[in-house]
């Protein structure tokens, strides 16, 4: 019996994401009074899962898996939940997470819940919260399988450590026909993407065109922090559709969400609704983010941000 | 090649969400229901495929009677044929096997479904229909071409796109991008008079259960208002000593 855990890395390297799940999969392991193991595909150095309470890594050495694929990685990973005899199985909510997670659900006959904000309210019946109609609500739902699938979401838990250390062991499950085979990949990395992003600066119509998108960069590039961007905004093409933020693009579960001429759509608010710090810099005094927001500017934007980079860049400076 | 689109019935995106009953069950009261925006651009696809490469195109949503005025928007906007599984939806394994049925049933080539639906979010149907039936999957769909068996897609991943090569039959989640949104199309008159006479056929459902059962639901806690600011070094010192966000 243990808590499985299943744990991303790039060039070898785990992401926080993975060290969160890994202390959420901890505090399951705790409540239930079992281990945790954590699977990593091609993993590097394990030893930063110990540190947030894996006890064991199986680890997928396969060069056919560098580049995601869906179906075996949820062969994989249900393979590996099989032979620890799994309770629980416990995923980020990254793209490539969402993607295998209803597949690892039919290979293992798992009740999965997406988007899960906390620890599980009770073990028997294993029930948990999670957020539902894009952020305007949350459901606790009950998973009535004999293994559970939870999808924790971005930032919900954090990360705790713990003492121990993790015994890695190589695993070589069947993996089966991959059916999706990867031709290209395009992602700028020098770039934080909004998934991984604790901070995301974001600006609206209000920059009134894409020329304008130096200083939200600069912002971005001064705070460590990923670019994002609202509806019209993408739709009339001055960024890219995977900025988009908000109902029907991508929800944004970041510690600091920084909005900039985005006067706040019900859509747009429901996509941000799980960040925890939310600013808003807006020359209408009326716009409805003000209302969502903790803490706001009335300004024009043209003369706030530059002035908020260059304070920003001595601030960090001064405090790096 | 044979098409069906999945087609979720759910709250416009403007919706306010209250919950009736002890907060057990979503309150439809006053809420206008539309195709799931994910949906849509799925479905806006397969119109395309219907009229550059001669597919038929069939929709279904899983759901009582009050889903088939949405159904019937999908018929007015060109799908040939919609079906509806005849029974209350409660959870995305229940959907999901009550959709491979019928994909199995009626042999199609390709899925569309939404990478999510805008109500519950659960984000598992489209893999998991492709899971029980063994198509191939790609989720996230930004782009989609079919020659012959043979597929090219694009999909959404984190900070970029990925490129795939897969083969029919395959599922997908599609999203915002598998068609641009100016693409999307309004029923007109002709549509929608057509789409009366358009059969909707009513299946009973094969009896699949639940995995997952929504105990109840919550509205976040109301938020305090907002602290206005008037300078930006105010602004940076509440982000560092008060939020702690910087």
């Amino acid at each position: 019996m243990s808590v499985l855990v299943y744990t991303e890395s790039e060039n070898g390297v785990f992401k926080k994401a993975s060290l969160e799940v890994a202390s959420y999969a901890k505090g399951i392991a705790d409540m239930m009074g079992t281990s945790v193991t954590a699977v990593a595909v091609n993993g590097g150095d394990t030893a930063p899962l110990g540190t947030y309470g894996v006890d064991k890594v199986l680890n997928i050495k396969d060069a056919k898996l560098d580049a995601f694929n869906a179906a075996a990685y949820a062969k994989g990973i249900a393979a590996a939940a099989k032979a620890e005899g799994a309770q629980v199985v416990v995923l980020t909510q990254s793209a490539n997470a969402k993607y295998l997670a209803p597949l690892l659900a039919v290979a293992l006959e798992a009740g999965y819940a997406s988007n899960v904000v906390s620890l599980p309210e009770s073990a028997s019946p294993f029930t948990v919260k999670r957020t539902a109609f894009t952020n305007k609500a949350f459901s606790h739902t009950e998973i009535s399988t004999e293994i559970k699938i939870v999808g924790l979401g971005q930032n919900a838990y954090g990360l705790k450590e713990a003492s121990g250390a993790a015994a890695t062991e190589d695993f070589s499950p069947e993996l089966g026909d991959f059916g999706v085979e990867v031709q290209s990949v395009d992602k700028a990395t020098d770039k934080v993407s909004i998934a991984d992003a604790e901070v995301v600066v974001s600006a609206g119509r209000g920059l009134k065109g894409p020329e304008n998108w130096g200083m939200i960069e600069e912002m971005a590039d001064i705070l460590g922090a990923a670019t994002a961007c609202s509806k019209p905004v993408s739709d009339l093409g001055w960024r890219p559709h995977g900025e988009h933020v908000g109902q029907t693009g991508k929800p944004v579960a970041s510690n600091l969400y920084i909005a900039i001429g985005i006067s706040g759509a019900i859509q747009h608010l429901a996509g941000i609704n799980s960040s925890k710090v939310k600013v808003v810099i807006n020359n209408d005094p009326e716009a409805p983010f003000f209302k969502a927001a903790d803490y706001g500017i009335v300004g024009d934007a043209f003369e706030v941000v530059p002035e908020l980079n260059e304070k920003l860049r001595a601030f960090k400076a001064a405090n790096s | 090649m044979k098409i069906l689109v999945c087609i979720s019935h759910v709250p416009d995106t403007t919706s306010k969400i209250n919950f009736t009953d002890g907060d057990t069950k979503f309150d439809t009261n006053g809420v206008q229901f539309v195709i799931n925006p994910n949906d849509e651009f799925g479905l806006t696809r397969a119109m395309w495929f219907k009229e550059k490469q001669g597919a038929s195109v069939d929709v279904i949503n899983v759901g009582g009677p009050e889903t088939e005025p949405t159904l019937r928007k999908a018929l007015a906007i060109g799908a040939d044929t919609a079906i509806r599984v005849n029974v209350e939806a409660k959870d995305g394994f229940q959907v999901a096997k009550e959709l491979a049925k019928v994909v199995q049933d009626g042999g199609y080539d390709l899925v569309i479904a939404g990478r999510e639906s805008i109500d519950y979010n659960g984000g598992m149907v489209p893999g998991m229909l492709a899971g029980l039936t063994g198509a191939n999957f790609v989720n996230t769909c930004i782009s989609l071409d079919v020659d012959g068996t043979a597929v090219t897609a694009t999909r959404e991943i984190d900070g970029g796109k990925e490129t795939v090569k897969t083969s029919l039959p395959l599922v997908i989640g599609g999203q915002k991008g598998l068609v641009e949104e100016s693409d999307l199309r309004i029923p007109n008159m002709r549509g929608i008079m057509m789409a009366r006479k358009k059969p909707l056929s009513v299946v009973e459902p094969s009896g699949a259960g639940t995995e997952t059962n929504a105990v109840s639901f919550e509205k976040p806690a109301p938020k305090g208002a907002v602290k206005l600011v008037e300078t930006v070094d105010e602004l940076i010192d509440l982000l560092h000593n008060e939020a702690k966000a910087i």
